[in-house]
């Protein structure tokens, strides 16, 4: 039972990850039709980010934990100005090949610079050490992460359900031409929408930093996990998105616990769901159906 | 994509139309002047290049072909056709060394075995079109790595299959300028049934497919069958090329399988003109011999250039080589008629 528990939390924990980046990928999705191929290397730039700041300048987590996302909000502002907008009036694959060019482009600037090997980050100080839960003990920053990403989540869902930006986000997600005919320029929304979808991969690289391996690559297979979860979930809907992300973490630390004597099936087991949710409800588990073709 | 217009995107909203190019056949002298030109260069390109150059410029000519036999003429991006190049690959070099047949016969196993393995991907992916079908491609193709990384017994893992025969007949092989040669003929074989197939009835229905869903079912055919069968043998053939790559390099590693292979072979495609089959020819021909030549010259970082031709492509070459290039002739065709 602990040891389920345990697993339990773990999967909790690895979901988080997959929450907050399929939530951002979700949310850019949503407002301009674009699958950022680049969201695994702007979650590395998170985490490069705050190694390099603490290294290089003094920099501790918390100060990263702000800098760091906005930061990277502000250069996915700047990217959608001067890149995506191009291209969004064409065909998504075309933005889907550009973001994947320049994937390949920004983990080779971070490999020339720092190398392949992984950087270690020290946990902060306030967060070392464990929680005692009565059957076990947890390592503090895990439940840090957990608990600052529900509460990321929940923010995201208070601003789009509850305020007049919100509003305006999801009318013109759902209905663009509609929303401009009731008078708000939806155009306006775009850039920032993206920025703060970036500054989301940039802000759960930070909170990665600490606890799995700082490399150029680590980015890179991560996104391919987070687009079976956006398949599972449904892209087009955005708590479908953060559902898929915690379930598919639970799904991979159980596979990890209870299949450990099959690898091949442990390590593949997100992709094994998705061939499963593709069978069963193409369109994924909250997705709208789409058009038959 | 220009010509991969979808008219329901996932989002069941129409996609833009972009100027569709016009399909305007070459008179036939041009196209048959085109075809001995190309049979030309084939012929003589390893004594102008590098002969293992060559051999590699002719797989991922293939690769590039199938790929483009799905996002020019079906309509559909897979990202992961990787996994299709990549398990041929294994299994041309598994029965190769084990069995010691003859190259071609392994390369032959090696693209059934491609085939085969696009069945159920394809049939899981066809549900999908779109972007979603590149990340569903994408993650099946991924799920084919970690397979071949966790079986180690088999795929060696990290280390790779070494030693991969080039056995024909006893003849030898191991110079890469002859070996060139012993697999020119299957390669040309591969472009024509590729050829082949985007000309034969069966290719008009799949562009039908691409350019309007709705009405190709609506007509009778049904599309996801269609989509499939289009799948499976884009599989074979990018299979046969990455046969061919494994026994060309006499060794398999991890690499043939990794998402950036696939990628790759996307971007080959556009470079060459999306819809234009030769292009992913010459588009194969650039970037195999742009990235030997950033190898041979001590440049690190392949990425950086590889990423970089890819989003410049994409932002203002979006024709590609062929693509430009035929639309500049028709212009010129235009001008002289008036």
């Amino acid at each position: 039972m602990t040891g389920f528990l345990q697993n339990t939390f773990n999967g909790l924990v690895g979901g988080a990850f997959y929450a907050l980046l399929a939530l951002g990928l979700a949310v850019i999705f949503g407002m301009l039709r674009v699958v950022n191929f680049a969201h695994g290397a702007f979650y590395m730039l998170g985490a490069f980010g705050a190694y390099v700041l603490l290294t290089e300048a003094g920099v501790p987590f918390w100060a990263a934990l702000v800098i760091m996302p906005v930061g990277l909000a502000l250069v996915g502002t700047a990217l959608e100005r001067a890149f995506i907008r191009r291209l969004t009036r064409l065909d998504p694959l075309y933005n889907f090949l550009l973001t994947f060019g320049l994937t390949l482009i920004l983990q080779d600037l971070v490999k020339l610079r720092y190398g392949v090997q992984s950087s270690p980050y020290e946990t902060p100080a306030a967060l070392s050490g464990s929680v005692d839960f009565g059957l076990f003990d947890f390592p503090t920053y895990r439940v840090f992460i957990l608990g600052f990403a529900v509460a990321v989540c929940v923010g995201v869902w208070w601003v789009l359900t509850r305020t007049r930006i919100g509003m305006v986000v999801r009318a013109s997600t759902e209905r663009p031409e509609l929303t401009r005919a009731f008078g708000i320029d939806v155009g306006r929304w775009v850039t920032p929408v993206f920025g703060f979808g970036i500054g989301l991969a940039g802000l759960a690289g930070v909170l990665a930093a600490p606890m799995r391996a700082v490399n150029p690559l680590m980015g890179a297979d991560l996104i391919i996990v987070v687009f079976a979860v956006v398949v599972i979930g449904g892209l087009g809907s955005i708590f479908g998105s953060v559902a898929a992300g915690f379930g598919i973490g639970l799904v991979q630390a159980w596979g990890e616990a209870y299949l450990s004597d099959f690898p091949i099936v442990s390590q593949t087991i997100v992709f094994i769901v998705m061939a499963v949710v593709l069978l069963w409800r193409p369109a994924g588990l909250f997705g709208r159906e789409e058009a038959p073709a | 994509m220009t010509s991969t217009v979808d008219t329901e995107t996932d989002a069941g909203r129409p996609a833009p139309r972009s100027g569709l190019l016009a399909v305007t056949r070459a008179p036939g002298w041009v196209r048959y002047a085109l075809l001995a030109v190309g049979l030309l260069v084939a012929f003589w390109l390893p004594n102008g290049l590098y002969p293992a150059v060559a051999v590699d410029i002719l797989c991922w000519a293939l690769f590039a072909v199938a790929v483009d036999l799905l996002l020019g003429f079906t309509g559909l991006m897979s990202f992961g056709h990787t996994a299709f190049w990549g398990a041929s690959a294994y299994v041309t070099g598994l029965t190769a060394i084990h069995l010691g047949l003859p190259f071609p016969a392994a390369v032959l196993a090696g693209a059934l075995a491609a085939a085969v393995l696009a069945v159920p991907i394809g049939y899981l992916a066809v549900k999908r079109t779109g972007i979603y079908f590149a990340m569903v491609t994408l993650a099946f193709a991924q799920m084919v790595y970690y397979v071949a990384n966790e079986w180690r017994s088999v795929t060696r893992g990290e280390n790779g299959l070494q030693g991969v025969p080039r056995e024909l007949f006893g003849l030898d092989l191991t110079d890469d300028y002859y070996f060139y040669y012993a697999i020119l003929p299957i390669v040309l074989l591969g472009l024509a049934a590729a050829w082949r197939i985007v000309h034969s009835p069966f290719g008009r229905v799949l562009v039908g497919i691409r350019d309007n869903p709705a009405r190709a079912r609506a007509l009778g055919y049904p599309v996801h069958r269609y989509k499939l069968t289009a799948f499976v043998l884009s599989g074979f053939i990018a299979g046969l090329g990455g046969g061919l790559f494994a026994v060309g390099h006499r060794f398999v590693s991890l690499d043939v399988l990794h998402w950036t292979t696939s990628g790759k072979a996307v971007i080959v495609v556009v470079l060459g003109g999306i819809g234009t089959l030769w292009g992913g020819v010459l588009g194969a021909g650039i970037l195999v011999r742009l990235e030997d030549w950033l190898s041979f010259s001590g440049f690190e970082a392949i990425g950086l250039v590889t990423g970089g031709i890819f989003v410049l492509v994409v932002l203002v070459f979006r024709r590609g080589v062929w693509g430009s290039a035929a639309a500049l002739a028709t212009r010129w065709a235009a001008s002289r008629r008036r």
